[in-house]
């Protein structure tokens, strides 16, 4: 009867849910905008995509290997940056900036500040920034769904919005399903949302983060946004929430566990930042596209709004009466 | 499960926070009670509840009966510690405790009698005051039952000038696998009410309140049907965990228990369905806590069920009695997965708090390698407490005690929720305990 039993503190029981399922459901998540992607683009967007994933997993090992860390590809968060890099990414980009920028990532945004969940910016947003600021060039230049790589490079529906760039605007079925100009996995709207459910159903998300997000740039480019199409402003709005990185960003970045509050009123501050923000750059930037930043800025304040936002212990006797 | 929200009307009542843990109850919650007697040696540490330690008042060699004081104390925060069987002393000596440690424990060898100490006879509850009650309940050696041990009378003596406008009876169950106190309460429906009954006269209340999980209907249309005006049945929702004295009185009355206080400052007292049952038991019989529903269930038992255990019986008997265990045991508990405390060996007797023995494999207790914190943020959203379990892990394992402090570190109440959920496996209630143990230990110091 006498067996060799294990003894730790309660509790002794664990939920099955993991690091690792949890980064197999954003991946699942991300398969329709990828299909798109590639549908659209081509099978150079499979090349771009393959290549992100390829090098993010081997910068990781790499960098664990030299610095005689735990091997930690395993727990998958790799595949979702390298993936997450890859779709905010032209699919027309050279391979060899898809390598260094994976590598900037990995290494750069995410190990030197102690590996998965110690970065405090988003490690695929922060290398695209990078990539942005190093190679303005090959990271703007879009090319029209089904035209082949080859094909000379055209306006994207924001720089249309912007003023800055001329060219007809898609209808807004067009930019929902994504058959617009834009990088491979941020086009289809439609393709997202369909991510984006199976993980609210699973939930591995919460809606607040997306939903603030949107709902308060769309607000304020109805409001205030500088409409010099010729169309009304309720169609300037939603183009503008279709078009760029708007949704990829606001489901799939701005939710991303590791740099956003945890919060319930700081995830809300943390939404309506990131549409404040994307609205003024998108109206008053110089940049036609804006997501990127504004994630990035509210990543850098989240430990403040966190501390902000700490919820009112159960109970808490209320000061000064 | 059903909804909370139905047409508008709020079914359940509950708290913010928590979770529906996976309860295992369908493996013992419909299977009757079965005696469980019989062991050649019953072992009675003298640490069966919170507070003073107790004084042996039996010398080895000694004849004891079912109910013969076997220790006692003068000190308040002590109840008696009774025999559960007849028999003679044959040692007192430092035994295997379920907390770990080692505590002074009578041992008696058992007659297979059974013989009740002449000592005992029913008490007329009608004609005594609220002390001469509470008396009764302290000699009984009623503790709370649910698992906290802390002692019944003193919770039933609250400061004058805090008013009791509540008694709860705590039903909820929350804790996995558990279905003693839902056993009790379809089996000995009249004693738990008669406690009930004794509880409001003591406070002088028209009425107490019983909280029980919706996850049992029999339970609670049972109860309903006796249509009895002085107790009022409230249905919760399941989730765990819902039968916390703070969380159950916060969805019966929805008054918060103010930090750091206690539940008579809400105006609340709650009171376990088997310490409810104990209390009745003290007066229709006379008899001590000397037996109680024991939970023994978990994957590598044979053949879960609950069982009626003379206290002192030792883990290994009782084990047997449900069949022994089956595949590799990982882990033995005292109590539920949540909450319980991980034994080492079989040799521990059971105690007044023994709610459940549970022996779990691998399969059940995951036990893995921690990875990351990557600030999910479900403990924070799950706390019952609303904390912030990731940031209070953090300054704890670094020893940030001031920080703890400011993040109300001593507000948990060690559910566990956190450290259930965590996907990196991480165990944050376990910094937590160390940090809150630290603190309270140089709070001592400075005194």
């Amino acid at each position: 009867m006498e067996q060799q039993f294990i003894v730790s503190s309660s509790p002794h029981v664990k939920s099955s849910e993991s690091i690792s399922s949890i980064m197999q459901d954003v991946i699942i998540a991300l398969v329709p905008a990828s299909l798109a992607g590639v549908c659209f683009f081509g099978i150079r967007a499979l090349a771009v995509i393959l290549t992100a994933i390829a090098s993010c997993i081997l910068s990781e090992y790499v960098f664990e290997r030299i610095t005689k860390r735990k091997n930690t590809t395993g727990d998958l968060s790799a595949v979702v940056t390298g993936l997450l890099l890859a779709l905010n990414l032209p699919a027309t980009i050279p391979l060899w900036m898809v390598i260094i920028g994976s590598a900037f990532a990995i290494v750069i945004v995410k190990q030197l500040y102690g590996g998965l969940g110690k970065n405090f910016m988003n490690p695929a947003l922060a290398a695209r920034c990078f990539m942005l600021v190093a190679w303005a060039g090959s990271m703007s230049s879009f090319v029209q769904p089904f035209a082949g790589v080859d094909a000379v490079s055209s306006a994207t529906p924001l720089a249309v919005l912007k003023g800055i760039e001329q060219g007809s605007l898609p209808t807004l079925l067009q930019a929902f399903v994504g058959v617009k100009g834009g990088c491979i996995g941020e086009t289809s709207g439609l393709a997202l949302l369909i991510g984006f459910g199976y993980l609210l159903v699973k939930r591995v998300v919460d809606i607040r983060i997306p939903l603030f997000y949107i709902a308060s740039f769309a607000l304020l480019i109805y409001l205030f946004g500088n409409n010099t199409t010729q169309y009304g402003m309720a169609y300037f709005t939603l183009m503008h929430v279709l078009s760029g990185g708007l949704l990829i960003g606001a489901l799939f970045m701005a939710t991303d566990y590791v740099t956003t509050p945890t919060t319930f009123w700081g995830q809300i501050i943390f939404g309506i930042g990131c549409g404040v923000i994307t609205f003024a750059i998108r109206v008053f930037g110089s940049y036609p596209e804006g997501v990127s930043f504004s994630i990035i800025l509210m990543n850098i304040v989240t430990p403040l709004i966190e501390r902000f936002t700490t919820p009112k212990p159960f109970g808490e006797v209320k000061k000064n009466g | 499960m059903k909804n909370i929200i139905h047409g508008g009307v709020i079914l359940f009542k509950t708290f913010r926070g928590g979770l529906h843990v996976p309860d295992h109850k369908a493996e013992t919650n419909a299977k009757p009670v079965r005696e469980c007697e019989g062991a050649p040696v019953h072992i009675f540490p003298l640490q069966q509840h919170i507070g003073a330690a107790l004084d042996v008042k039996v010398n080895v060699g000694d004849y004891v009966k079912v109910g013969t004081v076997l220790a006692d104390s003068d000190s308040f925060l002590t109840v008696p510690l009774h025999s559960s069987i007849s028999g003679t002393v044959t040692d007192i000596k430092p035994h295997l405790h379920t907390s770990g440690a080692e505590v002074t424990s009578i041992f008696v060898e058992n007659d297979y009698k059974y013989e009740i100490s002449e000592d005992i006879a029913p008490k007329h509850v009608d004609s005594m005051t609220p002390a001469e009650i509470i008396k009764v309940i302290r000699d009984a050696g009623i503790v709370g039952m649910g698992g906290a041990g802390f002692p019944t009378h003193a919770k039933l003596s609250p400061p004058k000038e805090k008013k009791v406008t509540h008694v709860i009876i705590n039903g909820a169950e929350c804790e996995p696998y558990l279905t003693s106190d839902h056993r009790r309460l379809l089996e000995d429906t009249a004693e738990v009410v008669l406690g009930m009954h004794i509880c409001a006269k003591i406070f002088g209340l028209s009425k107490t309140h019983i909280g029980i999980e919706a996850n049992k209907p029999d339970a609670i249309k049972h109860l309903k049907s006796l249509n009895d005006p002085k107790i009022e049945v409230v249905e919760l929702k399941t989730k765990y965990p819902q039968g916390s004295e703070k969380q159950l009185i916060k969805a019966v009355t929805r008054k918060s228990v103010p930090s750091g206080g206690l539940p008579v400052d809400a105006g609340a007292i709650v009171i376990n369905v088997d310490t409810a049952f104990e209390i009745a038991e003290a007066f229709t019989l006379g008899l001590p806590v000397y037996r109680r529903i024991i939970t023994v269930a978990g994957d590598c038992i044979k053949d879960p069920c609950n069982l009626r255990v003379r206290l002192g019986t030792p883990f290994e008997f009782v084990i047997e009695q449900a069949g022994g265990f089956v595949g590799e045991v990982k882990k033995l508990i005292n109590g539920g997965p949540m909450m319980g405390v991980a034994q080492y060996s079989t040799k521990v007797p059971t105690i007044k708090t023994t709610s459940a023995i549970l022996a779990l494999s691998k399969t059940a207790t995951v036990y893995e390698e921690d990875t990351p914190c990557i600030r999910c943020g479900k403990c924070v959203k799950k706390c019952p407490m609303h904390l912030m379990p990731l940031h209070l892990s953090r300054y704890a394992s670094n020893g940030d005690l001031e920080m703890c402090e400011k993040y109300h570190i001593l507000d948990c109440i060690e559910c566990g929720l956190c450290s259930y959920l965590c996907p990196g496996r991480q165990s944050p209630l376990q910094n937590i305990r160390m940090a809150k143990q630290k603190i309270l230990e140089n709070r001592r110091k400075q005194k």
